[in-house]
């Protein structure tokens, strides 16, 4: 049962050893409701598929888009969702929290 | 993030020790750091504070924003004791993500009949704890919860000795003075033996076992989660 955060780091582990491209969202600054704690993680490879959590369901597919553009890019991100920002509640926070997340590729 | 930095992150978690991976948010840069070197770090003092509360975040180090990944190992519960209580509380143990191990030597009570999907090991604490159950460490809690000092009492010493963030231990306090004074012979320090919860569980006025179960293991989250411990009355 992939449950823990520690989990999905083994996960990504194990995709980069299977020579798959990845890259690591986390949870890094939350206000409000944000349904998923800071520390929290997403991996995801180059064709889209993710395990584990940044926020409950609400922003992971916008998520996924810019994770698959910093394993193309290289360079790390950081994103923000939240109520504040049009962008992000078409996004959909609609809890009323607001998330920030950090996006690396693994080297 | 450095796929090898993955990999020693990911080795030193098998190892069930605490690391901390700093992330310097402007340019992405990022160190390992472990938890035996967290003393000698320049910034041993923020890194203790996160290791101590088992939490990541973000806080600011000259100027730069600096993000802190906090791994701690999954968190073990030792049981001692195939009773009642115990039955009632491997339910709800899975629940809370915590990985649970039952020991009794008396095979009547450790039968798999009675712990279905459990792992159960049917021998004496101290036989099992190192060889057929890993050695306990400060990520376990231990619940001894027979009434039986030769068997509670091997457990309560090896857990106190092994530094678990929780012990607990069945039996009222007249039963806990004596396992005191036991203690105290076999050379444990009133710090040590402080550091025992007794009577076992939160007091919500617990009566059957699946309450006292919960009592036992909101304990358990409490001192996981470090909620100062409320002052025994």
């Amino acid at each position: 049962m992939l449950s823990t955060d520690t989990d999905i780091l083994a996960a990504a582990s194990s995709w980069r050893r299977d020579g798959r491209a990845v890259a690591l969202a986390t949870v890094i600054e939350t206000w409000g409701s944000a349904p998923r704690p800071v520390g929290s993680h997403l991996v995801v490879d180059a064709e889209g598929n993710f395990l584990g959590s940044v926020s409950g369901g609400c922003v992971e597919g916008s998520v996924i888009t810019e994770a698959i553009e910093v394993i193309e890019a290289g360079a790390p991100r950081i994103l923000e969702f939240g109520v504040a920002d049009e962008t992000a509640w078409r996004a959909g926070l609609s809890c009323g929290g607001r998330i920030r997340v950090f996006v690396e590729r693994l080297d | 993030m450095r796929t090898e930095t993955l990999e020693i992150l990911n080795a030193e978690r098998a190892a069930r020790r605490a690391t901390i991976l700093v992330t310097d948010l402007a340019d992405g840069t990022q160190r390992l750091v472990r938890e035996a070197e967290i003393g000698a770090d320049p910034l041993a003092e923020v890194l203790g504070k996160h290791l101590a509360s088992g939490k990541s975040g973000l806080v600011e180090i000259g100027g730069r924003q600096t993000f802190l990944t906090v791994q701690v190992p999954p968190v073990r519960l030792v049981v001692v004791g195939a009773v009642h209580i115990s039955q009632a509380m491997a339910p709800m143990v899975a629940g809370l993500d915590l990985a649970l191990t039952v020991i009794d030597p008396r095979t009547a009570f450790a039968s798999p009949e009675r712990f279905p999907g459990v792992e159960l090991v049917a021998e004496w604490p101290d036989a099992a704890l190192g060889s057929r159950v890993p050695p306990l460490d400060r990520y376990c809690a231990l619940a001894a919860l027979t009434h039986d000092p030769k068997i509670d009492d091997p457990a309560l010493k090896a857990a106190l000795a092994a530094e678990c963030f929780y012990v607990g231990a069945l039996g009222s306090r007249k039963t806990h003075a004596a396992r005191t004074a036991r203690l105290a012979e076999a050379g444990f320090s009133p710090e040590q033996i402080n550091r025992i919860r007794a009577p076992i569980g939160l007091a919500i006025g617990a009566v059957s076992p699946a309450e006292i179960a919960l009592a036992v293991l909101a304990e358990i989250v409490a001192a996981l989660r470090r909620v100062p411990r409320p002052e025994v009355a």
